[in-house]
């Protein structure tokens, strides 16, 4: 029976758009036993990793898809539509990312040099630590609306928002110098090694790239 | 003349048993509706919410619903223009409760949202236009209506509206939320008390009091208005003092401790609301009735009869009946989905409906308490209270005004000359 009153309620996009970056980031977080994988050249387990990651990485794009059919252009929402969907896409970049990360090393068996292992362990870490920051500002979604888009939660938010940008900003510091330790010591092995290591860098810097280019279209949803 | 005298029994019978049926289907139907986001929001249980509807939707009627039933009752058709053949008021008003009945059993079982309150006028003002004369009806009257179906969601959406807002700067918005949502709910509760009591004074006990000779004007009955606004106020103060803040809660919602007081302020704001709706919507079953019996029994048609306080009571247990035999099923389903409103969202929406719906009845507007409560669902939504709301409702409700007067009204006429063929 079609109730007014029941079908006044739309099912809210909110929770499940924290879903899928809940997801997002245990996809994300698999980077770091990858690379400790990788630096030991235990390809078993670097194998068995990259599997891990590309499963998250499927189960997100199925949660993406299954918000994006259950948002008609019907609802009425606090915010604008197409923002939303754009925050969706931006979250699914990070494990787009993630994926094709893990699929270039293991696909080549890319070694990581002992010089650098250390440093690339951090810099690692410090992208993922970019995502973390990024999936607490999503999760002030929900209090966002709670308070009905409240002055002091628009101020947590941008809060949040400063930590998420120092994070990246520690992350891009970390690449600088990860790449020119890696510029001191790239003569010492096969030039496509190189070139491809160059590449995962960049590949993690992008990473923590969309990471703060999701948190940030909170602002934008914010600033409607 | 001689048909009133001669089956008046009979018609008198037809006249209750339709009326009960028409207060069953609002009872079944409607009061869900009315009730529904009180559930859903969480603050009371179905058991409760029931037994507030029982004892409000009752007392609304009883107390407040007289001046609708007058409206339905002789408001919509000139009684004038039917002195010479009574018996047509009495076939027209139990064609109109059976055409009204019919439709909305059809409309339920195809699933069409219509209006109860929508079905009894457009079949009242079919039956007087088509098969008595167009100037039986009281056209300017039927205009006000009209005009009050599409103000009443409006102006409960802007009420809704307001009071979120004030609930957003005075207590979300703030750096203490739990505090100032214990020191300002009782304001809002003290709303809910001066304004049941307030319309109770003015329409309800107006008989009452000229009975044991006590008259008080406006500014008297704002006093006592204000005294029983003081007596909710603080019976609720007390009731808030037994919230108290988890801590542990807040982790995962920082305003779950706030929802936990607005849930004691929508236990006030369900009673208000199961006021509001039987004040109203008893008049679609008691009116026609009304009506019905008054000519019957007086054998002609009188602008002035007085109604018997029978009938409205008999009228508000036809709802409670609904209610308990059918309406709790239709209030667990809607409970049970609506998931998406918190109770502080939940009160500013059925506070801003059940103050318009009140106010109608105050002035004797038939209106729609659930396109009312979907405005002001819709207001709040606009104060970007809620995560999301199906705009569709809104082309969908319009197409089911769009059918449901001209359904009633075909109904109804099609009864009008059964029931004179079979009587006349």
């Amino acid at each position: 029976m079609a109730n007014p009153i029941l079908s006044l309620f739309g099912h809210s996009p909110i929770k499940p758009l924290q879903n899928h970056m809940q997801t997002v980031l245990q996809c994300v977080e698999l980077l770091v036993p990858f690379f400790q994988a990788v630096i030991k050249e235990d390809w078993n387990a670097v194998e068995k990793t990259y599997n891990a990651i590309a499963k998250f990485e499927s189960h997100a794009d199925d949660q993406k898809q299954d918000i994006r059919l259950h948002l008609p252009k019907s609802l009425f929402m606090p915010i604008n539509r197409s923002d939303l969907i754009q925050l969706l896409s931006k979250q699914d970049k990070i494990c787009n990312t993630a994926k094709d990360i893990a699929g270039l090393m293991l696909g080549r068996k890319q070694i990581v040099p002992k010089k650098i292992a250390v440093d690339m362990t951090a810099y690692v870490k410090s992208a993922v630590a970019v995502a973390i920051e990024a999936k607490v500002v999503i999760d002030e979604l929900d209090e966002l609306i709670g308070s009905g888009f409240g002055g002091r939660e628009i101020d947590r938010i941008n809060r949040c928002i400063t930590k998420l940008e120092k994070a990246e900003d520690k992350n891009d510091k970390r690449q600088i110098s990860l790449r020119s330790k890696l510029h001191e010591i790239e003569t010492s092995f096969p030039p496509v090694d190189a070139m491809f290591m160059y590449k995962t860098i960049e590949a993690i810097g992008h990473l923590a790239d969309h990471a703060q280019s999701a948190g940030e279209q909170i602002q934008v949803i914010i600033a409607r | 003349m001689e048909v009133l005298n001669e089956y008046g029994q009979i018609l008198l019978i037809l006249a209750i048993i339709f009326g009960v049926f028409m207060a069953w289907g609002v009872g079944a139907n409607d009061v869900a509706n009315a009730m529904g986001t009180s559930v859903g929001s969480g603050a009371i249980t179905l058991k409760q919410a029931i037994i507030i509807a029982m004892i409000f939707e009752f007392a609304g009627a009883y107390l407040a619903g007289g001046e609708v039933t007058a409206t339905i009752r002789k408001g919509i058709i000139d009684p004038l223009t039917l002195q010479g053949t009574p018996e047509y008021l009495v076939y027209g008003m139990l064609s109109a409760l059976l055409a009204a009945g019919t439709w909305l059993l059809i409309a339920s079982i195809v699933g069409w949202p219509v209006s109860t309150t929508h079905s009894i006028v457009g079949a009242i003002v079919g039956f007087a236009a088509v098969a008595i004369s167009v100037d039986a009806v009281n056209w300017s009257k039927v205009s006000t209506i009209a005009a009050s179906w599409v103000v009443s969601p409006v102006l409960a959406g802007t009420v809704s509206y307001m009071l979120f807002k004030s609930v957003q700067r005075l207590i979300l918005d703030t750096e203490h939320p739990f505090e100032n949502a214990k020191k300002y709910v009782p304001f809002y509760m003290f709303m809910v008390g001066f304004m049941i009591t307030m319309v109770t004074l003015i329409k309800g006990l107006k008989h009452v009091f000229k009975d044991i000779g006590l008259s008080l004007n406006y500014f008297e009955m704002s006093l006592v208005a204000a005294a029983a606004g003081l007596l909710v106020a603080l019976i609720g103060g007390a009731m808030l003092t037994r919230v108290k803040r988890n801590q542990a809660i807040e982790s995962e919602d920082r305003f779950a401790n706030v929802e936990k007081v607005f849930a004691v302020l929508m236990v006030f704001t369900a009673c208000a609301m199961a006021f509001a709706h039987g004040s109203n919507d008893v008049a679609n079953a008691v009116g026609p009735m009304a009506a019905a019996i008054a000519t019957i029994k007086s054998g002609a048609v009188t602008a002035k009869s007085s109604m018997p306080a029978w009938i409205l009571l008999v009228g508000g247990v036809g709802i409670v009946v609904g209610l308990v035999t059918y309406g709790y099923k239709v209030m667990a389903t809607i409970g049970t989905k609506i998931t998406e409103l918190t109770p502080s969202r939940g009160f500013a929406a059925t506070l801003g409906a059940s103050a318009t719906v009140v106010l109608a009845s105050g002035i004797g507007l038939p209106i729609s308490t659930t396109h009312t409560l979907v405005g002001a669902v819709l207001g709040v939504g606009l104060a970007r209270g809620l995560a999301a709301i199906n705009l569709r409702i809104v082309a969908t409700i319009f197409t089911s005004w769009v059918i449901t007067l001209p359904a009633g009204a075909i109904l109804s006429i099609i009864f009008f000359y059964i029931f004179k063929a079979i009587f006349s």
